[in-house]
């Protein structure tokens, strides 16, 4: 009986390894962009890169008509290519404010690049380990999310922000 | 035209392996000693056909035919000649087309090489392979085809990415998959063994080439990767524990386990069921690595634009080859007894294996743990560099002990003699380790034993080459090169690790920089415009401040057009002591570059000493004529 016990054990977890793949091939969607428009953002808290104390959470994006959620990181080279609509969406548009999450990133190294590149956010939040950034679907930087005044999600640009993507984010929160 | 003489090429190969598996199974009734001359020439036919096919697709990249989808999705007229040839396995199908190509090659060797073995094992062995050959032919002429022709033909191609443009990318995956798909071989013939109930022992002689090519092979491809990933991604590093580069991992442990207790299935004719579990371990792991990273479930470089039907497929694939193994492993495997002498050498050869069996595990788990996360409880996480590094480098420091003194037992009667040698050497590692610890830079305990570890093999294994060579044990050459190779490897990556230094500053063009060991000079930039970007070249000077050299380097930035894109390009200039290491970027509205330096002390050797590992298999394959 004692080998009959052992065939049933691997054969489980053959069938419990097999059975999760599958179910991965179909999760594989959760990583486009269009399954997470929709969905609202939930509860979070991020602490401001400079100032440990100092806090934003959902309640404060609520306030917002728009809130533009971009992650960055000073060692991502597309975030520099990126980083010019961001200046204009600030400068020239009052709806939509947006918030920086700095991913995996030394503090003074981000502070210097917003120096050298300006600073378009209204708040920058920091995220060293990585964890924030994962718990919104963030899977590489830079990347952005559009979330209304309900935190529900109506748009997310993975890799930089172009001219396309600065149009249609224009058009939406118009 | 081409895709009609392709398409022809792949199914007459699907027919012949119809035929094979037919003619074979016919001949497994007939008792005598020799293969039916047939069979021969089927395989033979089947080799030639898919070699052909393998060769219209490369005439399609050569002539930038692009009536076919696959050389207009991935190649381009202006493309430079080598590169059009590596364009035919540079994607999803046409290397679906190498790997099929390698299956049948390997089992028409197989077929020939081995014509002193068993009628029944033989035969049984290419039942096995052809069924495989089959799987992958349905997939590729059902799904992914890469014959598949588009009408009207397109004027021009869509191009390569130009990031795979690499020589040590041309060459990565054939390498690789000799390595990968050249397990097919020995999973076919373990179930081939076990149902024909073959001697173990002259199983382990009948595979034990084959499983030295496809793990040198496989060592190469690694570090081949892994030199793409150091010069082309421009990312500064050699191993990211990226989930392909650990998907690439897990055969690599396994068929090095197999390796070792082959040595102990061919000599004591023991182990008999663990190696075929290993075998069949390596093939399974490698196509499951194959179905993780194909299907776009693991996401990284090397997600071809994925699609879900390509990831069912070889689940299925994956889900027949795996219960077939099972059922035929459990209801033909006969319990073994095993009795080792405690210091045999057997003894430390199944330690390689627990070792082996511990790393794999790691890295399985590393990988496959925040995938059941996600599709179990809808979290997502990520297992990076620090959960390898605390769990798999501390016992590298044993392992590393074990591998230095492990192959001398059994093989030298006086048990005094190891111990003497062993305390000299580590006394002289320790004094060595502490020389560096002194005079170049502190670093941690554990660093302390990871360094006296990886000398005291060094010193071993060095000793071990100039032993066998005065006493001309051939055996014990090989062995010795690899294990060299490892604490090189080890070595090296412990001094690069702790010595490198990096700055991070902004320069405008005419301005110095200086740090504690250079004079950094941004002379000028140059524009220069190529054909599908325009670059944006740093003319920079390095003077060294001990010995007052100078070095030029010159990065790059580089504007593709359409789509817009920018890419930087790292100058590496590589030294025997040292990589100097630069990249520059641009910082909108402002005069200024922002420059990364890094100096890399010892980073070619990293490289050296992997080649090492691998030329031990190379010089085994070479020996062993002699040797039998």
């Amino acid at each position: 009986m004692k080998i009959n016990i052992s065939k049933i054990i691997i054969f489980s977890f053959v069938v419990f390894l097999l059975f999760i793949f599958w179910q991965g091939l179909k999760k594989n969607n959760s990583y486009d962009t269009k399954s997470l428009i929709g969905s609202r953002i939930s509860n979070f808290q991020l602490n401001e890169i400079n100032n440990n104390n100092q806090y934003i959470s959902e309640e404060d994006l609520k306030k917002n008509k728009f809130t533009l959620i971009n992650f960055f990181a000073s060692w991502c080279a597309p975030c520099r290519v990126e980083h010019k609509y961001l200046l204009n969406l600030s400068s020239e548009n009052n709806e939509i404010k947006i918030i920086g999450i700095n991913f995996k990133d030394k503090k003074n190294n981000a502070i210097n690049f917003l120096k050298e590149l300006g600073n378009p956010y209204t708040f920058v939040g920091k995220d060293v380990k990585g964890k924030i950034s994962i718990s919104f679907g963030i899977y590489g930087i830079p990347e952005s999310i559009l979330v209304d005044s309900n935190l529900t999600v109506i748009k997310k640009v993975v890799g930089p922000i172009d001219q396309a993507q600065y149009n249609e984010i224009l058009k939406l929160i118009q | 035209m081409l895709s009609n003489i392709g398409i022809s090429l792949v199914i007459l190969v699907l027919v012949l392996s119809f035929s094979t598996i037919y003619a074979a199974s016919l001949d497994l009734k007939i008792s005598n000693r020799f293969i039916s001359e047939n069979i021969y020439k089927l395989s033979l036919f089947q080799t030639t056909f898919t070699i052909l096919s393998f060769f219209t697709l490369i005439i399609g990249f050569i002539n930038s035919d692009f009536s076919l989808i696959n050389v207009y999705e991935n190649s381009h007229t202006t493309k430079p000649f080598f590169y059009k040839i590596a364009g035919a396995w540079g994607n999803h199908e046409g290397s679906l087309l190498l790997w099929v190509n390698i299956l049948v090659i390997f089992s028409y060797l197989f077929l020939v090489f081995n014509h002193t073995h068993n009628k029944q094992f033989r035969l049984y062995t290419l039942i096995v392979q052809n069924i495989l050959i089959l799987g992958f032919l349905f997939f590729l002429l059902l799904n992914s085809n890469p014959f598949n022709s588009i009408y009207p033909i397109p004027p021009e191609g869509m191009g390569l990415n130009p990031i795979l443009q690499d020589p040590a990318l041309a060459i990565h995956p054939p390498l690789l998959y000799v390595g990968f798909v050249g397990c097919s071989i020995y999973f076919s013939a373990a179930i081939g063994s076990l149902l024909s109930n073959y001697d173990g022992k002259l199983f382990a002689r009948s595979i034990k080439t084959w499983v030295k090519i496809s793990w040198c092979f496989q060592t190469l491809g690694i570090i081949v990767g892994s030199i793409w990933a150091y010069y082309e991604l421009g990312w500064g590093g050699f191993w990211f524990w990226d989930p392909v580069e650990n998907a690439s991992l897990l055969p690599w442990f396994a068929i090095t386990a197999l390796m070792h207790s082959l040595i102990v299935l061919e000599k004591r004719n023991t182990l008999y069921s663990w190696v075929i579990v290993l075998c069949l371990l390596t093939f399974i792991l490698s196509v499951t690595g194959t179905f993780l990273v194909r299907s776009g479930i693991l996401n990284s470089v090397h997600t071809f634009a994925s699609d879900p039907s390509r990831g069912i497929y070889i689940l299925v694939f994956l889900s027949l080859m795996i219960f077939s193994a099972l059922i035929i492993f459990f209801s033909k495997n006969h319990n073994e007894n095993y009795n080792f002498n405690l210091k045999s050498r057997e003894i430390f050869i199944l330690t390689n294996n627990w070792f082996m069996a511990f790393f794999l595990l790691t890295v399985l788990i590393g990988m496959l743990y925040p995938i059941f996360l996600d599709v179990l409880t809808n979290k997502k996480i990520s297992v990076g560099p620090p959960f390898f590094n605390i769990v798999i480098i501390p016992l590298v420091v044993p392992f590393m002990f074990l591998m230095a003194i492990g192959p001398k037992f059994g093989w030298i009667k006086s048990k005094n003699k190891i111990f003497y040698k062993s305390l000299l050497l580590s006394l002289g590692a320790v004094a060595i380790n502490l020389f560096i610890f002194y005079f170049f830079g502190k670093y941690s305990f554990l660093s302390n034993l990871i360094f006296t570890a990886a000398i005291f093999l060094i010193l071993y294994s060095f000793l071990d080459i100039i032993d066998s060579i005065n006493k001309r044990t051939k055996f014990e050459f090989p062995r010795a090169i690899s294990h060299l190779g490892f604490g090189m490897l080890v070595f090296f990556i412990g001094i690069n690790h702790q010595f490198s230094t990096e700055e991070d500053f902004n320069l405008k063009i005419g301005e110095v920089k200086k740090t504690t060991n250079y004079e950094i000079n941004f002379e000028k930039i140059e524009i220069k415009e190529s054909k599908n970007y325009k670059s944006v070249t740093g003319i920079f000077k390095l003077i060294n401040l001990k010995n007052s050299s100078i070095q030029n380097l010159n990065p790059e930035i580089r504007i593709y057009s359409s789509p817009e894109t920018l890419t930087y390009e790292a100058a590496i200039k590589t030294k025997i002591t040292s990589d100097l290491y630069l990249t520059m970027s641009n910082v909108s509205r402002s005069d200024f570059y922002n420059i990364k330096f890094q100096k890399k002390p010892f980073m070619i050797w990293i490289w050296i000493s992997a080649f090492i590992i691998s030329l031990g298999g190379f010089v085994q394959l070479t020996l062993k004529k002699n040797e039998d």
